[in-house]
């Protein structure tokens, strides 16, 4: 069976700046794969490659076997309501309920009767832990771990088998961080989900993720989590063991 | 559609169906086959609501011969499930009932956090009469508020331009010049051209009634008086209205959707001070800029008519002009830019710090700020007409 994404020799530049130079990327089905990088190292670029907003200069990005680098928007439709997209803002249609957001993807997509709708984007709303009474809320009126709930909800609209998620526990407290963190492996274990994620959270790295790409250099050096905490890359080994990283530690060890 | 009936003692086959039916002496057996997956619901809901569940005392239902089981083909087994339970039949399954329908039982019936809030009644529906005199009422009172918030506004920015004239450095001229540069600069081209062609349109109109009468060199009369009393400042100042006003309201009202305003205010910097005073004062300037030149392409172009369609010098143009020109005909025409600007400034800039939350408002907020200048700009157009008048001039 194809992998669920592979990215093979991908470059991307802009004018004269490489920012991806001969990328290769796996995720396998069934897993938690985390994207690390640095400010500035082309995760975002990556993501919005394999999502197909953004052609490559050269390299190849399949989907569950499909190759869209060369596909037309209309050949894209198809593979692009397979998989759902987290982003890190949220970016909920800020004029449209948590319920409609939720349901313009399935609108979109499927003629659906009216209370079928309903039900289906109430269902997705209580997935990812949300109350009934959310779901009729506005996006500025809700906090900032809702609009990432609400994003993922409405990621799952139509029953993926591929999510991606951008910074999802970014500008998140600990406590909600970690519950979303929960959320994540719930959905995984639950609905079988592929999850793409990206992601600075060392806690979420090491709560969730089965393996990890870390962009240095402008390529990809992936591992499992254990075994990609001991590549003798400065960055990686900066990242992993780092002041923080060392504190996090400790603060492991102390408990 | 995918159901059919069929006799108890034939077997199902065809694999296209997403339910069959067979009938036994205790009730109904359903197979459930093919893909139950998200793009399916409507097909799968239609056939499991084709089955007769009132008729049925137990049904029994074999979901092993699914494909694919999504979360949204679980939710929509879950309601026939629920409908046929409410029917009264006794609904079991053959084998283990898959995981995703435990998934979504779970989920569902998790008492949600806000169900208390959900569960209060809604409050009691008023008569149609009541409705509309309620509606009324509203409204009233939210024009009411509206309109002393506008004035609380104005007495902001009027204070604080007070304030800063004291200090002329708070005036922010590098951010005034900026906008006098993006409001009346980059508009010269449009408002030349409308100028150029309202005075065309202005020219050919009374040339045609005047022509008949011999008095023809009274269109010049009518194109000089009309361009420099009326018609450049009031062209002008829609122009900027639609142009300048919806971007005030735009700029604003983003800033205000990021917390920039916020932001500001919070480092102890006047959001008035800095963002709105200075775009007043820069259109102050430039409205009357863009006036005089539309005054200038008007006349120009009124010339340009007569020389070909009336076939007059233009030496005898010029000087028809400066004998139909009072001391007051061009000051009447530019005194009522800077009140326009102000005008069109502070609708944009105050529909602008009143967008809030999303991207609607946003767009709701500039299509007020735009509308209400171009208001304010023709009632206050009319009310200097009948100041003019009583004044004589």
């Amino acid at each position: 069976m194809a992998p669920m994404v592979e990215v093979r020799g991908l470059v991307n530049r802009f004018g004269t700046q490489v920012v991806h130079d001969g990328l290769d990327m796996q995720a396998q089905r069934d897993e938690v794969f985390g994207i690390v990088g640095g400010s500035g190292s082309g995760k975002s670029v990556l993501l919005r490659t394999i999502l197909g907003l953004q052609r490559p200069a050269a390299g190849s990005v399949c989907i569950e076997g499909h190759d869209i680098t060369r596909m037309s928007e209309a050949e894209l439709r198809p593979i692009k309501a397979g998989y759902g997209v987290a982003f890190q803002q949220g970016a909920l249609y800020s004029g449209l309920t948590v319920l409609q957001n939720v349901q313009l993807p399935m609108i979109e997509h499927l003629s659906l009767p009216a209370d079928a709708l309903e039900g289906l984007a109430l269902l997705k709303i209580r997935l990812v832990g949300l109350s009934a009474d959310a779901a009729g809320k506005y996006p500025a009126q809700l906090s900032g771990g809702m609009v990432k709930r609400a994003a993922v909800a409405r990621a799952l609209a139509l029953d993926p088998r591929l999510l991606f998620l951008d910074e999802p526990t970014s500008g998140l407290d600990p406590v909600s961080a970690a519950a979303f963190d929960d959320l994540v492996l719930y959905l995984q274990q639950h609905l079988r989900l592929t999850i793409v994620m990206i992601t600075h959270d060392l806690d979420s790295i090491f709560r969730t993720c089965n393996r990890v790409g870390v962009i240095v250099d402008k390529r990809m050096e992936t591992d499992t989590l254990a075994a990609i905490v001991e590549h003798p890359n400065p960055w990686i080994q900066a990242y992993f063991h780092g002041e923080r990283a060392r504190a996090r530690a400790g603060a492991a060890h102390g408990t | 559609m995918s159901v059919r009936r069929q006799d108890p003692n034939l077997t199902t086959d065809s694999s296209a169906q997403s339910v069959a039916v067979r009938h036994t002496t205790e009730g109904l057996e359903l197979d459930l086959k093919g893909e139950w997956s998200v793009t399916e619901v409507a097909e799968t809901e239609a056939a499991l609501a084709a089955v007769d569940v009132a008729s049925a005392r137990a049904i029994s239902i074999d979901a092993s011969g699914i494909g694919r089981l999504e979360l949204s083909g679980a939710w929509v087994l879950r309601r026939f499930v629920q409908r046929a339970r409410r029917a009264g039949a006794q609904v079991s399954f053959r084998g283990a009932p898959p995981d995703q329908l435990r998934l979504v039982e779970q989920t569902l019936s998790e008492p949600p956090a806000g169900a208390a809030e959900l569960a209060s009644p809604p409050p009691a529906a008023a008569e149609p009469g009541e409705r509309a005199l309620v509606a009324i009422g509203r409204y009233a009172v939210r024009s009411g508020r509206d309109m002393l918030q506008a004035l609380a506004f104005v007495g902001r920015v009027c204070t604080t331009f007070a304030a800063s004239l004291a200090r002329p450095r708070r005036l922010r001229p590098v951010s005034i010049a900026r906008h006098v540069y993006d409001t009346g600069i980059t508009a010269m081209p449009i408002v030349a051209l409308i100028a150029f062609l309202i005075s065309v349109i202005l020219a050919y109109l009374s040339a045609q009634q005047l022509l008949g009468l011999g008095a023809d060199i009274y269109v010049v009369d009518l194109v000089t008086i009309g361009v420099l009393r009326e018609l450049a400042v009031l062209l002008t100042a829609i122009i900027v209205a639609g142009r300048t006003g919806s971007a005030f309201a735009a700029e604003i009202g983003s800033m205000e959707l990021n917390e920039e305003v916020a932001a500001l205010t919070a480092s102890a910097a006047d959001p008035i001070e800095l963002l709105i005073v200075p775009r007043i004062l820069g259109l102050a300037i430039a409205l009357p800029l863009l006036t005089v030149v539309a005054d200038l392409i008007g006349i120009a172009g009124g010339g340009l008519l007569c020389r070909f369609l009336l076939d007059m010098p233009l030496t005898q143009y010029v000087n028809r002009v400066n004998e139909s020109i009072s001391a007051t005909t061009f000051w009447v025409g530019i005194i009522k830019a800077p009140v326009f600007a102000v005008l069109i400034a502070f609708a944009g800039c105050y529909r602008g710090m009143q967008v809030r939350g999303s991207a609607r408002a946003l767009g709701h907020m500039v299509t007020v700020a735009v509308v209400q200048a171009i208001f304010l700009v023709i009632l206050a157009d009319a009310l200097f007409a009948v100041l003019f008048m009583k004044m004589n001039i």
